[in-house]
């Protein structure tokens, strides 16, 4: 049976479908959905964990007492969880171990765009990289098997545009899931000195073996093709299917274990041929292993090194490759018309979001605000521009105190504005250092009871696990006061005035202190009853909140709602300067 | 079917577009095609531009489709269909669904809605279809059908695929209790004036 998957579908039902008996994951576009389909399979045990490092230990335990296991992340997921993944590369494992790097080229959900690629030969490890979602099904399997057979953790590398596309996959019936039974080997899990030096030899002798393998692997596959210049075009992943549009006849490598390379499999296929063109989406890695083998390739500056590629921009840098030695080939006219200028529309704070006044209030206030991912980075959006600096998960914590180190006299303005799914995943042990360190800033838990941004998967803070069952909530006030912080209030951020009131206080206290704003994701309430707008003057002081349910009638040059996105949350009511708003019917 | 028919959906985050877009899936797959779909929607919930691709034939490779190369552009919104008409081959068609939401930049004052949007589209390709697929989704019964309106407008410039194929697809896609409604909006779609 056919089924049309995404990528992410595909790698789900591979879990399932080669016996995988332990998944785990912290959400983060384009990963997300991968652990969300793994849970429709209520055979597996899968759980959201608070962070990716915790995910992935959760992982290296079930891996090494046994069992095949899957981690997913996205690509910045895998620097937090790069610690434990670049020494379980030395224990090895029992069960296959798979972690699925979801990188993101061309950042649609992202604040960087890393080629996750280079881990594999940083950590010594195999990278499998998918052209389709057959392909990332079946590599699962893959995976697992190289993972138990070589001992070692694999990464399966995919894309935006490989997670997110839809292609057809064949299912088949599961295996059985079984784990493998657990045996004490402390020379191969206990990573001391003196064992660790042992194992480091044997991720030497592991590498080659996995080098041999690579040469016969079938994921590394040579299409045969036609081409009268004699050029042959060696590709991963995405890039792939880009190729085969744009040059539909040429002679093809197409690399799927993109670490180790298969060097002599590649020095054998590009002797055929005049000129090897290397096709791969972002950094050269590829190209840059081929050139250290001697291998005279084209590659990087006629394809760039950002964004995503496409079929034009394939065709149009493998024309100018080869220009640049003389060869001159036709390619489709690309006959596009240029596009109308056309007003932005970024992704903003929802209608009826409960914590968007908080940012209105802040920039009253002036503070300069150490942001954080998630929902709440779009508070940097005008008309809010609520937000001085955003980096990484958790950084607004630790950043307000470098902040504050750095400007003693910018203390009492600094407040750092961090979600509650990014706190538990890294924000606790910021505000440790503020407590620990003398710090004084103020820091700002917007609670929306959800990891909202990527599409509200549960966390310690909200009572349910992936799974559906019920869970001890994390006692946010308990966990501050027992870090050391000795002024935390609870404020309703609906309520603007108290919201303005608390944050002034807190920000002028030479102490840190947290403020707890308790309102869920608007998204996942239904209370909807749309406001009305009377003797409207023309202020503007509403289109300051910055909600799109709110505009102004250029006609009328009156404030306009519009009655099928507004919640009804009422922020524009309080800062209305002639109390115009009115709540509407049923 | 010879050649790739690339077809493109743009719309609002919360518009449905990619709903339209499984159940275009659904009849291109009853048809025996081979498919390719990409979606963005990382942040499509949160009112931003949203963009599914839609490649059907009888093998295709890349999931995405190039600047002039969509056969059918179809606009869920007037903005949007501005924004992505360069998409559009020149002997293409675009349906536009005659609603406009105002993005925040607009706003918030720092851009205009442009005014003159149909008339530019109109004199760039060669059929614009442009229907008040808002409006006639409200009075099919639900103005959330919209989507379902847009896709009827899209089965009447695909003369090739048989209607029976369409209404499995909205068995397959839309929930029971939801299915007269957008029975009703894909036929007012599919038959509405132009």
């Amino acid at each position: 049976m056919k089924v049309l998957m995404t990528g992410n579908e595909a790698i789900a039902r591979g879990a399932y479908e080669y016996g995988v008996g332990v998944a785990a994951a912290y959400p983060g576009t384009p990963s997300t959905e991968i652990l969300e389909n793994i849970a429709t399979y209520k055979e597996i045990p899968c759980q959201w964990s608070p962070n990716e490092k915790v995910a992935l230990e959760v992982g290296i335990g079930a891996a090494i007492a046994g069992a095949r296991t899957i981690v997913t992340m996205k690509h910045v997921g895998v620097n937090v969880a790069a610690d434990p993944l670049l020494t379980v590369a030395y224990t090895g494992v029992r069960g296959g171990l798979v972690l699925v790097s979801a990188d993101d080229p061309g950042m649609h959900s992202s604040q960087n765009e890393q080629d996750n690629r280079f881990y594999g030969p940083f950590a010594k490890i195999p990278v499998l990289e998918p052209s389709d979602s057959q392909e990332a099904k079946e590599m699962v399997g893959l995976a697992l098997e190289m993972s138990e057979t070589f001992d070692t953790p694999v990464i399966l590398r995919i894309t935006t545009r490989i997670a997110h596309s839809r292609s057809l996959v064949t299912l088949n019936e599961p295996v059985e899931r079984t784990a493998k039974p657990y045996s004490k080997d402390a020379k191969k899990y206990v990573m001391i000195p003196a064992y660790g030096r042992a194992r480091r030899l044997f991720i030497e002798e592991r590498d080659q073996k996995l080098g041999a393998f690579s040469e016969t692997c079938p994921v590394n596959r040579i299409e045969a093709g036609s081409e009268p210049n004699g050029v042959g075009i060696l590709t991963s992943g995405i890039a792939y299917s880009y190729v085969k549009e744009a040059f539909p006849q040429a002679p093809v490598l197409r690399v799927g274990l993109t670490h180790p390379i298969p060097k002599q499999l590649i020095t054998d296929w590009a002797q055929g041929f005049n000129h090897v063109i290397v096709v791969e989406e972002l950094e050269p890695y590829l190209e840059n292993q081929l050139r250290a083998m001697g291998l005279p390739v084209l590659g990087k500056p006629f394809f760039p090194p950002f964004g995503e590629l496409s079929v034009q921009s394939v065709q149009a840098g493998v024309q100018a490759a080869l220009a640049s030695r003389g060869v001159a080939i036709a390619i489709p006219e690309t006959n596009v018309p240029a596009p109308f200028t056309a007003p932005m529309r970024p992704p903003v704070l929802c209608p009826g979001c409960p914590h968007r006044g908080v940012f209105y209030v802040l920039k009253q206030l002036k503070a300069v605000v150490s942001g954080d991912i998630g929902c709440y980075t779009l508070g940097t959006m005008a008309p809010l521009d609520g937000i001085d600096t955003c980096i990484c998960m958790g950084a607004s914590i630790s950043g307000a105190l470098g902040m504050e180190k750095a400007h003693p006299e910018m203390a009492n303005r600094i407040v750092a504005v961090i979600g509650d799914s990014t706190f538990l995943h890294s924000g606790v042990t910021g505000l440790m250092d503020i407590v620990y360190n003398g710090g004084t800033s103020t820091v700002m838990i917007l609670d929306n009871s959800i990891t909202a941004m990527t599409g509200h998967q549960h966390h310690p803070g909200t009572g349910q696990t992936l799974m559906g069952d019920p869970a001890p909530m994390v006692d946010y006030e308990a966990l501050v006061r027992a870090l050391g912080v000795k002024r935390v209030v609870e404020v309703d951020p609906l309520d603007i005035k108290q919201v303005k009131a608390v944050l002034k206080e807190e920000m002028a206290v030479r102490e840190p202190s947290v403020i707890i704003a308790r309102r869920p994701c608007a998204l996942r309430v239904k209370n909807d009853r749309p406001l009305i707008v009377e003797n409207c003057k023309g202020c503007r002081a509403c289109i300051g909140v910055g909600c799109p349910a709110l505009s102004m009638d250029p006609a009328t040059r009156k404030a306009v709602v519009d009655a099928t996105l507004c919640t009804g949350c009422g922020v524009c009511a309080r800062v209305c300067m002639f109390d115009c708003f009115r709540p509407g019917g049923e | 079917m010879s050649e790739t028919k690339n077809i493109l959906l743009v719309g609002v985050g919360g518009q449905g577009t990619i709903l339209a877009s499984k159940i275009l899936a659904h009849v291109a797959l009853g048809q025996g095609w081979d498919v390719k779909m990409s979606e963005i929607h990382g942040m499509a919930q949160r009112g931003g531009s949203v963009v599914t691709q839609v490649r059907i034939g009888t093998k295709v490779y890349s999931p995405i489709i190039e600047p002039g190369e969509a056969d059918v552009l179809v606009a869920f919104e007037q903005l949007e269909a501005y924004r992505w008409i360069h998409t559009l081959r020149p002997d293409g068609t675009v349906i536009i669904n005659d609603q406009k939401i105002a993005p925040l930049p607009v706003v918030a004052g720092a851009a205009t809605y442009p005014e003159t949007i149909l008339d530019d589209i109109r004199a760039k390709v060669a059929t614009a279809i442009v229907v008040p697929a808002l409006s006639l989704a409200t009075e099919a019964g639900n103005s959330k059908a919209t989507n379902v309106v847009l896709m009827g407008v899209l089965a009447s410039v695909m003369p090739d695929v048989p209607a029976e194929s369409w209404q499995e697809a909205l068995e397959a896609n839309v929930p029971v209790r939801f299915l007269e409604v957008n029975r009703k909006a894909f036929a007012a779609g599919f038959a509405c004036e132009r």
